[in-house]
C-alpha cells in the first residue's frame, strides 16, 4: 500500500513505464480525476454544511453522525480518485485495458441508501408529530 | 489546424476543470472557517489550518488553471491537492467531534 502511495508522488516513475500517450488521453484522465475531486469536495462541503446548518437532531447525535459520514465519504472519494487516476495513466501508457471499478456503483448505492434512511426518518417524525 | 489534433480545446477544458475545482475548494474552505469560528480555540486553530491548506492549493494549482498554450499534465500536484481535500475532511470531522464534548 505504501508503495502505491509513494508511486503517486513520483512522476518520474510513472513516466518510466510504457510509452508517452497522445496528450489528449492524459488530459482527459486528469479531467476525470478533477471531476471526482469535485465530487469529494461536494461531499466534504455537505458534511461541513450539515454540521452547522442542521438543527441539533433528537436521535443520538444524528446531525453529527450525518456530518462525519459525509466527511469520511468525501475523504475516501478523494483518495480513490488519485488511485484510479494513477492506475488509468499506467494502463494508457502500457496500452492495456483501463482499470474496471465497482466504486461508482458502491458510492451511488451508499448515497442512495443514506438518502432513503433520511426520508424514512423524516416520515417517522412527521407521523409522530401529527 | 492540423487534422486529427485539437491543440486548443483539450488544454482549455482541462484549465477550466482546474478552475472549477479550485472554486469548489474555496467554497469548502469558507464552510470550514465558518464552522471553526463557532468552536473555541480548537475551531480557531482548525480554521487557520484550513486557510493555510487553501492557500497552499491555490499556489500549487494556479499555473494549472491559467495561461495559454500546451497544458502540463499529471505530476505531484494531483495527489497533493487530493490529500489536501482529505485534510479538510479530517479537520471537519475533528471540529464536529470537538463540538460533542
Amino acid at each position: 500500500m505504501w508503495e502505491a502511495i509513494k508511486r503517486w508522488f513520483d512522476p518520474a516513475e510513472a513516466r518510466a513505464v510504457g510509452e508517452t500517450p497522445d496528450y489528449r488521453f492524459s488530459l482527459a484522465n486528469e479531467r476525470t480525476f478533477l471531476a471526482w475531486l469535485r465530487t469529494a469536495l461536494a461531499l466534504v462541503g455537505g458534511g461541513l454544511a450539515a454540521a452547522q446548518f442542521l438543527p441539533p437532531l433528537p436521535m443520538g447525535h444524528l446531525r453529527e453522525v450525518i456530518a462525519i459520514a459525509l466527511l469520511l465519504l468525501g475523504g475516501i472519494v478523494a483518495v480513490r480518485a488519485v488511485d484510479h487516476w494513477a492506475r488509468t495513466e499506467r494502463a494508457i501508457r502500457l496500452g492495456a485495458e483501463l482499470p474496471a471499478s465497482r466504486f461508482p456503483a458502491v458510492l451511488a448505492l451508499t448515497v442512495g441508501a443514506g438518502a432513503l434512511l433520511l426520508v424514512v426518518a423524516v416520515l417517522v417524525r412527521a407521523v409522530g408529530a401529527g | 489546424m492540423s487534422a486529427g489534433r485539437d491543440p486548443g480545446l483539450q488544454p482549455e477544458r482541462t484549465r477550466l476543470a482546474w478552475r472549477r475545482t479550485l472554486l469548489a475548494l474555496t467554497v469548502v474552505t469558507v464552510l470550514a472557517v465558518r464552522l471553526g469560528s463557532t468552536g473555541g480555540p480548537v475551531g480557531t486553530l482548525a480554521s487557520g489550518v484550513a486557510v493555510l491548506l487553501w492557500g497552499a492549493a491555490l499556489v500549487l494549482c494556479w499555473s494549472r488553471g491559467t495561461g495559454t498554450g500546451p497544458a502540463r499534465t499529471g505530476g505531484r500536484t494531483l495527489p497533493l491537492v487530493a490529500f489536501g481535500t482529505v485534510g479538510l475532511a479530517l479537520l471537519g470531522a475533528l471540529l464536529v467531534m470537538s463540538g460533542l464534548w
